[in-house]
């Protein structure tokens, strides 16, 4: 509060200390995470209350570790290739384009992947309806693959701007956040679900 | 830096110096202020549907299986419909939207002093969204076996399985408009934070933001952080209903309780969420109209904060009697005593306020005044509830709705007016009747108490929420407690009676009501130095802001008032 008698020399407005799309991204990956965190919580809840040896269900098949780890590590190499992107970014946003192609191939790949998984499994009679852990299998791991559709969508999006040079370097770094949530949000549901 | 990313992100659309086409102008707009104003008003028709639908039940629990005027005998699946989508509506559709989403939208961008919204097309989709989510809403009555009739709360096994709701298309229906809904107020939400840290005028800083903003601020955050677990548990839900999954199915593994923990860790900090708003309209309220500054500013915003951060720890509070481990029941009894201190210490913030200043009891004067009282008549009650041993007696008894209701009429509907009525006439450049609003206050005031201090005596004696006719409980329908019923339902039918009286007021005074000056309270903060109406594009030129927003009575200075972008 000022002191009454003083008058404030005139106003000088600085930069923002987050760029409006930027800030925007990070309240959505916030909530985004809250979600993921709602089910993965559900999950770990209905696990922890399950009779021993009841979770997961006996009749439930193992889950494709191996080659899920697999998809995880293209993932993973997809997010290091936009973390590529950000950097090239620096001197020359149209130097990207490359590195952001990488990530989307592997992106895609990981979708792939995931779809390859899902009427494997489902076609062995592990469903949604199977079990509850069916159930949270799906839904979790279909809530994430939806995410990944959306972020391949992004990136191609992307392209197409970085092609035209109208996107802006906020909206890019709000780009790469989302894309490095949608990387880092599958070691935790790996990690949950099918270990 | 506001400036630029306005323009970028307005693009060409409804934002041209062109004449706009009456179509773009009241369905297309990006311009905040006509987006609060459809918040406003489809919030205020959802608030018709939702009081039509108390007082059809309100009838019936008076007046047990006799035709109710206006609607018909009630049976027992339409009273849990009407019950469970008036509780619904209010909260969602009512609170939220106007509170929140209405306010937000006309102040934010007023009140920190820049043209727009950041993002005044996402802003535009946020609308049309919530838009979408009532329709589906109002689809939900239409449907094979009707409305939703499982409470507002949607437990499971109830709402999982059609064999025991009765509705089959109802229930999932009804929560994928509560998940729409919560999409626009993600979308408005990142709106208005995003506006508020990086549109503010220079020379803007933090302490010189009106406490209304922080709350809308601090109560959008909120509603982020919780509303995510919801979603979730919405989307496992609807998959039970419609797919056959078993997430809430114990036979196949899953757990019902587990909804009520998904529903609650969202549904408590909900209650924060709508109360923080009003309690920043009364902030703005009673600072201007008893001359004096907000007593202890950072006080209130650490507090505010401080409560947030505590309103996720006390959502099983809910759940005393579902089955909990005692123990955990009473680590949630101490939060939730705990969190009554900010709140009782807002109140004494307000008091303090007042002591001493020169108070002028204009109407939203009266409603703000009210809104402390009726809110701390709700805190104190709620110090029952949380204590785990009396909630087991209380739980599900009409203490319980007297209680909430204290809670949530203070914040969804007196909080209302008082916003209302302090805004309107920067809302639409005209004053409201005042003897007219006086009349209705007093009115409105004395009917809520007479519905709702019954309804605490009802539920001490045990009367159970969830019963539609007493009739078949002879220790329930002794003679004093019918009496009391009806008691309650005649006050609700005197105040029902009296809110045509503020609709005509508001709806005539909108178009024919004595023309506002722009600053009628001699208040600080921006909204009030600019037009009323403020044009398109808010402020010319663009304001700087060189004080805080409560310098009221400052010594020295002839006026009692010192807006926040006076130089001088």
């Amino acid at each position: 509060m000022a002191d009454s008698t003083t008058i404030r020399a005139r106003p000088v407005k600085g930069p923002p200390i987050i760029e409006s799309e930027l800030l925007a991204m990070i309240i959505f990956v916030f909530a985004d995470v809250m979600f993921f965190a709602g089910f993965i919580s559900a999950y770990a809840l209905v696990g922890a209350r399950a009779p021993i040896g009841w979770w997961p269900p006996p009749g439930d098949p193992a889950l494709p570790v191996a080659a899920a780890g697999g998809a995880t590590v293209a993932l993973l190499l997809s997010g290091a290739a936009v973390f590529q992107a950000g950097r090239a970014a620096k001197a020359d946003l149209a130097a990207a384009r490359r590195p952001l192609a990488v990530a989307m191939a592997l992106a895609v790949a990981f979708v792939g992947y995931q779809v390859f998984e899902f009427v494997r499994l489902s076609s062995g009679g592990f469903t949604l309806q199977s079990s509850a852990n069916g159930g949270f299998f799906y839904t979790i791991v279909g809530a994430h693959g939806l995410h990944a559709v959306s972020a391949v969508v992004v990136l191609g999006w992307t392209q197409r701007e970085l092609a035209a040079g109208r996107l802006t370097r906020a909206a890019f770094s709000a780009i790469r956040l989302y894309w490095y949530f949608v990387v880092l949000l599958w070691p935790a549901i790996y990690t949950t679900v099918y270990l | 830096m506001a400036e630029t990313h306005g323009h970028e992100a307005h693009g060409h659309d409804a934002h041209g110096h062109h004449e706009e086409g009456w179509f773009v102008k009241y369905f297309w707009s990006t311009d905040h202020k006509m987006i609060a104003k459809q918040y406003l008003l489809t919030g205020m028709l959802l608030g018709a549907v939702g009081a039509y639908f108390a007082y059809v039940f309100r009838m019936q629990l008076a007046f047990p299986n006799k035709p109710v005027p206006g609607y018909g005998l009630v049976t027992g699946a339409d009273y849990n419909a009407l019950v469970t989508n008036h509780g619904a509506i209010m909260i969602f559709w009512v609170a939220m939207p106007v509170l929140i989403a209405a306010f937000g939208n006309f102040l934010i961008p007023l009140m920190v002093g820049c043209d727009d919204m950041v993002f005044p097309r996402l802003n535009r989709l946020s609308y049309q969204i919530f838009l979408v989510s009532a329709l589906v809403l109002a689809a939900s009555f239409f449907v094979q076996g009707g409305a939703f009739g499982g409470a507002w709360t949607s437990y499971p096994p109830l709402s999982a399985k059609a064999e025991y709701s009765l509705t089959d298309l109802g229930p999932t229906l009804w929560l994928a408009a509560v998940a729409l809904e919560f999409v626009a107020f993600l979308l408005g939400g990142i709106n208005f934070v995003t506006t508020a840290m990086n549109s503010r005028a220079p020379g803007m800083k933090a302490f010189d933001i009106p406490m209304a903003v922080w709350m809308i601020v601090i109560a959008s955050i909120l509603f982020m952080c919780s509303v995510g677990p919801l979603v979730a548990g919405a989307v496992m839900l609807m998959f039970d209903q419609q797919v056959g999954t078993g997430f809430f199915d114990p036979d196949r593994g899953g757990d019902p309780v587990l909804w009520q923990h998904l529903f609650w860790f969202f549904g408590h900090p909900e209650v924060y969420v709508v109360l923080l708003p009003a309690l920043g309209f009364v902030a703005e309220i009673i600072t201007t109209f008893s001359r004096k500054r907000l007593f202890a500013y950072r006080t209130v915003l650490y507090t505010t904060i401080g409560t947030g951060v505590l309103s996720f720890f006390v959502w099983a509070h809910h759940q005393f009697i579902a089955g909990i481990d005692p123990r955990m029941a009473n680590v949630f009894s101490v939060t939730t005593v705990l969190i009554s201190i900010p709140i009782a210490e807002m109140t004494f913030v307000y008091i303090a306020t007042l002591f001493g200043g020169s108070i002028s009891f204009r109407v939203p004067m009266l409603w703000a005044l009210a809104f402390i009282a009726e809110f701390l008549m709700g805190g104190v009650t709620g110090i029952f509830l949380g204590a785990s041993g009396a909630d087991i007696y209380f739980h599900d008894t009409y203490f319980v709705v007297a209680h909430f209701h204290y809670t949530f009429f203070p914040i969804a509907i007196i909080g209302t007016f008082a916003g209302l009525t302090y805004w309107f006439p920067k809302m639409f450049g005209r004053h409201m009747n005042e003897t007219v609003n006086k009349v209705h206050f007093w009115i409105t005031i004395t009917c809520f108490n007479g519905i709702f201090l019954p309804l605490f005596v009802l539920g001490a004696a045990g009367d159970h929420r969830r019963i539609f006719d007493y009739g078949n409980f002879p220790e329930l329908s002794q003679p004093w407690m019918q009496d009391l019923r009806v008691f309650a339902t005649v006050s609700l039918l005197i105040m029902l009676a009296v809110q045509p009286l503020f609709l005509a007021n508001f709806f005539y005074s909108m178009f024919k009501g004595r023309k506002a000056e722009a600053n009628p309270w001699k208040a600080n903060t921006l909204e009030w130095q600019c037009p009323s109406p403020p044009p398109h594009g808010n402020f010319s030129p663009l304001p700087e802001v060189y004080r805080g927003p409560y310098e009221y009575s400052a010594e020295g200075r002839a006026d009692d008032f010192w807006p926040q972008n006076s130089p001088t």
